[in-house]
């Protein structure tokens, strides 16, 4: 008993400092967290929109609103008219080193996939954040099918089928990026067609 | 280092030009490389690791008596990743479009030697004063390192400096600069003529 009492007071007296200092930063950054989450969450917001016009084409980041749907949180993307030109459907999920945070452009039936947008993520720079970029790797999103899972290939993708070439040299951050597009995408289709049953018409 | 060590003039003027953290100590590589394309860029980040460093080594200098020797890693570690994360997300919030061109970098400050090395040679063995005067010289050596950098390779790849035209129109922009690859050129040539100077001041200094 005596021995063990000992044990711990001599763990206690090699890391009191480590633990005040752990449970001080830790409420610092709580509290830094409280002050600034709101604007950067305010930030993130007003780039989400910035990004309907090229995610959706003809889409207006004026007159589209946020809604939910079956518990998913999506933007019903209008034009300037107030036609429903489609979604912007915010997904995110696990990269290759940290979180990766999308946004999907879809038609108006969630049919096709009519854009992609990179909103956060910490891959390895020079290879696998070449997801951000349009002409190596976005470019292959736009046009495909929303109905089937898309696939990662190392070729040349027939375009429409649902391919997506890989970045060479991430293939992690690649298939992340797919497998996070139709999980989103699937569940938000099923959403949207429990919603359309039960109101039997749009 | 024996006794109570440099004062903190000395250590002040020491970060700046004679103990250079990108020229002298060849730390802190990664920013150094990475983010110089631009001015701007190059002095946010420059900032963000002097809130760092200033930080860092004036709370490692205040419980310096403290510290257990086997454990000390580990306290420097965690004040540095605390501050990191603040200045991080303050620059999410207040400089979004900086912050998503600085990207991993701003995170990566944690591994950046240059603090770890302060901590370590400095603030844990003096007092707050020549902490922090170590802190800053430290700041202003590397922001020094980082911005010469940053001027060659954005006036000769944009022909601008800190996005205002310097070069004539007509000035062909070298791509290169702005790439990888022109980052290892200049900091190569500004390493070789850093070392010249040195050594012809040393020469001068000696005869």
């Amino acid at each position: 008993m005596t021995e063990e009492t000992g044990k711990t007071q001599g763990l206690l007296a090699q890391a009191w400092l480590i633990l005040l200092l752990a449970g001080l930063f830790g409420s610092s950054l709580a509290a830094v967290e409280i002050v600034l989450g709101p604007k950067i969450r305010e930030n993130k917001r007003n780039e989400t929109f910035g990004q309907v016009p090229r995610l959706v084409p003809g889409g207006s980041a004026r007159k589209s609103r946020e809604v939910v749907l079956g518990g998913i949180r999506a933007i019903r993307v209008l034009s300037e008219e107030g036609k429903h030109l489609g979604w912007v459907l915010p997904a995110s999920g696990q990269g290759f080193a940290d979180k990766i945070e999308l946004l999907v452009g879809l038609d108006r039936r969630a049919g096709k996939i009519t854009g992609l947008y990179v909103l956060d993520q910490k891959e390895t720079p020079g290879l696998g954040d070449y997801i951000k970029d349009e002409g190596r790797f976005r470019k292959y999103f736009r046009g495909q099918p929303a109905a089937e899972p898309l696939r990662v290939v190392k070729r040349k993708p027939r375009p429409g089928s649902g391919e997506i070439k890989a970045i060479t040299g991430a293939t992690i951050s690649s298939t992340s990026v797919c497998r996070i597009v139709n999980d989103a995408v699937r569940e938000f289709r099923a959403a949207l067609e429990k919603r359309a049953a039960g109101e039997e018409k749009e | 280092m024996a006794g109570s060590g440099p004062t903190a003039l000395e250590r002040f003027i020491n970060g700046i030009i004679p103990e250079n953290p990108v020229y002298r100590q060849l730390l802190g590589m990664c920013p150094t490389l990475a983010v110089t394309n631009g001015m701007k860029p190059a002095l946010t980040m420059a900032g963000a690791t002097a809130f760092v460093l200033i930080c860092a080594n004036v709370i490692t200098s205040l419980i310096r008596n403290a510290l257990k020797p086997h454990l000390r890693i580990l306290v420097f570690t965690l004040t540095i990743a605390t501050f990191v994360t603040i200045a991080d997300r303050f620059l999410q919030a207040f400089m979004p479009a900086m912050s998503k061109v600085l990207g991993p970098y701003v995170p990566l400050i944690i591994v950046n030697c240059i603090i770890i090395a302060r901590c370590e040679v400095c603030a844990s063995k003096q007092a707050v004063g020549t902490a922090l005067a170590d802190a800053l010289g430290c700041a202003i050596g590397f922001a020094l390192g980082l911005s010469s950098i940053a001027t060659v390779r954005e006036i000769l790849g944009t022909g601008c400096w800190m996005g205002m035209r310097i070069l004539p129109e007509g000035w062909d922009n070298w791509g290169i600069m702005v790439l990888p690859p022109g980052a290892f050129l200049t900091l190569g040539l500004l390493l070789g003529l850093a070392e010249w100077f040195g050594a012809a001041r040393k020469k001068a200094g000696r005869s």
